[in-house]
């Protein structure tokens, strides 16, 4: 039997006593099986983890080098970012059984790190949901209340965190798809800047808002996580060759007023009139704690804020349209012959591989491109899109920090109750805004609503990721089992 | 003859597609070559695997615009990747990436010739843009089922787009042979068209002679030769006035030709135009570069067919006829410079390289660079025949030689006999002896038929096995009949 005590540990400290030699290299690893097993992450229970092989990335970290920053430690991984030897189907019959000749550039980097990778976690088919209920292997439930969702589209991800199987998982983000899950189960989850970290094997949704996220039990652990994962990649185009600070560094800070010279902006978009009284309080508990460690809060205004929906529902599935018609049934993945010609393969594979709510964005996205529309939507989204990046753009060059809002506007809703996409696109609407903006973003625990986590999010200017981890680390600190309250 | 075409014009414009010569693909590191077994030259990102992303090929884009500059088109320093959508199997990613409606250069120029007045004709280049090719359906290998073969997938390709400036299939013919010949001159790709590394697609209307508004075109698609280019307008000019003689109005639709059955059919209907959905491509930003860039590789274009074609004229004074055959190729065009140089005689070694070597050349199926006679020996060579040392005859016999033996032409002419005798008594000699052998034709000769003069010459020229020099025996054989 492993040391479960092992899992209440920050990854950080467990990976410096496997690098000393004071706990065995599997001991991590041991943990997380056994975890994993008690809590049943595997469809028999929470439907989190589609893939698990605690033996054969027990085989892997006995031949690593166990000298990096995660040495030793496990990592759960979205469906959707490439590893070799695991299937990468991103939750869709389309992939069933697909495996990756590459891995990830963000898979690699962890290997580097020492890192093991023993399970690849369920989402939303293609990223496209917010409840992990779009999976073609069926639903992840929450792991505090099995009735309801986790969130998404990295449900799988986060349930695996928030039920103490590891301390570290990644997901990724289009519109809020680590934030959101995170704010529902309970944990911290970050959208590092868009460009900071490569998007290379990560099956693409929406190019120009893709990034991997990363979960973490703690601040620290999403920041080690990050930390592992950033910088410039020569196989993603899109990722700048900014200086990668050292996102940890703060995390020790302590005395009278920690924040001291710090602005946090509270954009008054993301508090309307319709926000939950319980959920305003959590917010304005946030603030007012935050303010006794030195901060200034300030009320600022983002314009354009309502138009990040319709803006993010036009772009998103545009990009989307085009990134998905490369699952034709011709090279790998499903295939259905249909016996009708080309033409009849095509429908038949397409129609049979996506679900409905990849193929109703597969179509909102092909009617946005097309002739006679482009102008009117594509061209238009894009140009209001440019007007919510500049809100942010001129909100920190105004002297604001960091950004506080709620990540969602509800806590974890019951499993089965969003019918209506648009309802299900709305829960986005605190969240999109960041992907839009290409600004970092995360979301940590503020308290609970009915016993129901409730997430504060923080977000900053673009590539000033440590800023938002000293405020989250102090935040953190200050709130200490309030945040789980 | 009256034709159906009498009383129309016909307005081209073309698209020549032009592979880059790289080593590796436009956005992975898989190998571009030419030959290979299918799909040996494919990886994650041709394959369009799920997580690939492209990145781009610098020395394709340093080709692209040396040939943007070459084309006299202006480079902008801001060019964006776009991406055109359709299904088709030998279509990895379900788009093509491509350039849209900001393309790397716009607004270049080719001098085609000359128009009737003298003056240069020049077509309008709209536009120069880089894209990734596409692979290859095999439809005749298996029975029953296509295959794909995708090595050709991802290779960089430019895009070269004219102005609608041509009027005729020979106008079309001349200018794909003008801008392929800039393409070589600027080595950004072999331009080979049997092996498609350069096609053509023709744009082509119809219009009453006189109007100037433009008809309904056409698209003939994968043009591969240009004989296919001309053959093909031809055609599709005569479908097209048969169709407006008729009163019928032509139908914009995409055309192929088969070179075998020398016919342009519709290919197989679409519904209406295809919507490509081009929209910039999220994967890449956009294509930066750098004035300097801009302005280095201008700086390091090499000489352009046309300067090439007037410093010839000024330089060495030749026909227009040989400057157009020595400007083919730069590297026809530098081993005549070298010759004439090495020789001091333009002319002769125009005659000499368009004439003998450039038949050694066809017929050993060699590279002209690669041809045994060095630039040094056959410099060597119309030295002795400037000098009067050997006959024309003789230096085509040293030549043929010098094609099997690296020697010193003076030396090989001593050692075959062949240098020219102007040696009065010995001319004089063969003279007297041809005389003797002809009696009839030299009576004939001295009694003032001066016609027979070459008849004698030539007996003389043969007695002499090509030695003499020609010039001597006819002044010799003058003096026999000049009075006193």
């Amino acid at each position: 039997m492993s040391d479960r005590s092992i899992l209440a540990r920050s990854a950080a400290d467990v990976a410096a006593d496997i690098v000393a030699g004071v706990l065995p290299t599997t001991a991590a690893l041991d943990a997380c099986r056994d975890a994993a097993t008690s809590v049943q992450v595997g469809p028999e229970g929470l439907n989190a983890a589609l893939w698990f092989d605690a033996a054969h990335a027990r085989e892997s970290l006995t031949s690593a080098s166990m000298h990096g920053a995660l040495a030793g430690i496990p990592v759960a991984v979205k469906d959707n970012i490439a590893t070799l030897r695991m299937p990468t189907t991103c939750g869709s019959r389309m992939l069933e059984g697909y495996v990756s000749p590459f891995e990830a550039t963000v898979v690699a980097r962890l290997h580097a790190a020492g890192a093991v990778i023993p399970m690849k976690t369920n989402m939303d088919e293609f990223a496209m949901g917010s409840s992990t209920e779009n999976s073609a292997w069926g639903p992840t439930k929450h792991p505090m209340d099995p009735a309801r969702v986790p969130g998404g589209s990295s449900g799988g991800s986060a349930a695996v965190v928030a039920a103490g199987v590891t301390r570290i998982a990644l997901g990724s983000e289009t519109g809020g798809s680590v934030r959101q899950p995170a704010a529902f189960c309970g944990i911290v989850g970050v959208k590092p800047t868009y460009g900071r970290v490569s998007r290379h094997g990560l099956v693409a949704f929406a190019s120009s808002l893709d990034q991997v996220g990363v979960f973490g039990q703690s601040v620290d652990d999403a920041a080690l996580g990050l930390q592992v994962i950033a910088g410039v990649d020569p196989l993603d185009s899109t990722t700048v060759d900014a200086p990668v600070a050292d996102y940890r560094a703060t995390r020790d800070i302590t005395g009278d007023r920690p924040l001291a010279g710090v602005v946090v902006g509270r954009p008054l978009e993301y508090f309307p009139a319709s926000l939950d009284p319980a959920m305003r309080a959590l917010l304005d508990r946030a603030a007012d704690t935050l303010r006794a460690l030195g901060a200034e809060i300030r009320d600022v205004s983002l314009p354009h804020t309502d138009l990040a929906i319709p803006v993010y529902y036009i772009v998103a599935p545009a990009e989307a349209s085009s990134n998905l018609a490369r699952f034709d049934g011709v090279r790998y993945g499903l295939r259905v012959d249909d016996g009708d010609g080309l033409r009849g393969m095509y429908e038949a594979t397409r129609s049979r591989g996506f679900g409905p709510e990849v193929t109703r964005r597969i179509l909102l996205g092909t009617y946005v491109l097309s002739a006679g529309y482009y102008d009117a939507y594509y061209k238009r989204a894009m140009a209001v899109r440019r007007l919510i990046t500049d809100d942010f753009a001129r909100v920190f060059a105004s002297g604001v920090h960091v950004l506080l809002t709620p990540t969602t506007p509800t806590t974890a809703f019951l499993a089965g109750t969003k019918k209506d996409p648009y309802e299900m696109y709305l829960s986005d609407i605190f969240t999109a805004t960041a992907n839009l903006a290409g600004v970092p973003a995360m979301s940590q625990p503020i308290g609970r609503i009915e016993g129901l986590p409730v997430g504060g999010q923080l977000l900053a200017a673009q590539f000033d990721e440590a800023t938002m981890f000293r405020v989250a680390y102090a935040l953190e600190r200050a709130l200490g089992e309030e945040a789980h309250r | 003859m009256s034709a159906v075409t009498d009383g129309y014009e016909m307005v081209i414009g073309l698209e020549i597609h032009c592979q880059l010569k790289t080593r590796t693909k436009l956005f992975s590191a898989a190998s571009a070559n030419f030959g290979d077994a299918p799909n040996a030259n494919t990886d994650a990102v041709c394959l369009g695997l799920p997580g690939a992303l492209p990145v781009c090929n610098k020395h394709a884009i340093e080709l692209a615009t040396r040939a943007a500059l070459g084309l006299e088109c202006t480079v902008h320093p801001v060019s964006v990747f776009a991406r055109k959508h359709y299904f088709y199997p030998d279509l990895p990613k379900g788009y093509q990436i491509s350039q849209f409606d900001r393309p790397l250069a716009t607004g270049g120029r080719v001098v085609v010739g000359a128009n009737a007045d003298g003056s240069a004709r020049v077509i309008g280049i709209t536009r120069v843009h880089v894209e990734e090719d596409a692979g290859k359906s095999v439809h005749d290998r298996f029975a029953g089922v296509s295959a794909i073969d995708l090595n050709r997938a991802g290779t960089p390709l430019i895009e070269i787009v004219s102005e609608p400036d041509l009027r005729s299939s020979a106008d079309a013919g001349a200018y794909v042979r003008a801008v392929k010949q800039i393409i070589e001159y600027t080595d950004v790709s072999d331009a080979n068209m049997e092996e498609g590394s350069l096609r053509v697609d023709v744009n082509i209307s119809a219009r009453p002679r006189g109007s100037t508004t433009f008809g309904t075109r056409t698209e003939i698609k994968n043009l591969n030769s240009i004989s296919g280019v001309e053959r093909s307008i031809e055609i599709e000019f005569a479908r097209q006035c048969g169709v407006l003689a008729a009163g019928g109005e032509v139908e914009q639709r995409t055309m192929l030709w088969d070179g075998v059955r020398n016919e342009v059919r519709p290919a197989r209907s679409k519904e209406g135009s295809p919507d490509y959905r081009y929209f910039p491509e999220p994967d890449l930003p956009p294509l930066v570069l750098e004035p300097a860039f801009i302005e280095a590789h201008r700086a390091a274009l090499p000489e352009l067919p046309a300067a090439k074609r007037a410093r010839f004229a000024s330089q060495y004074g030749l026909s227009a006829a040989d400057i157009e055959q020595l400007t083919v190729t730069t590297t026809l065009a530098d081993r005549f410079e070298a010759v004439s140089k090495a020789s001091g005689d333009a002319k002769r070694a125009a005659n000499w390289i368009l004439g003998v070597v450039l038949a050694s050349v066809n017929a050993r199926g060699l590279d002209i660079t690669s041809h045994p006679v060095s630039v040094e020996r056959l410099a060597a060579l119309i030295g002795l025949e400037v000098q009067g040392a050997v006959s024309n005859t003789a230096a085509k016999q040293i030549f043929a030689i010098l094609e099997q033996e690296d020697a010193e032409p003076s030396l090989i002419a001593e050692r075959e006999g062949l240098l020219q005798v102007s040696d009065d008594s010995a001319l004089e000699r063969w003279i007297d002896e041809v005389m003797a052998e002809m009696p009839a034709e030299a009576a004939r000769f001295l009694a003032g038929e001066k016609k027979l003069q070459g008849v004698l010459v030539g007996a003389v020229m043969k007695k002499s096995k090509g030695s003499a020099d020609p010039k001597k025996v006819n002044q010799l054989l003058g003096q026999r009949v000049a009075p006193g």
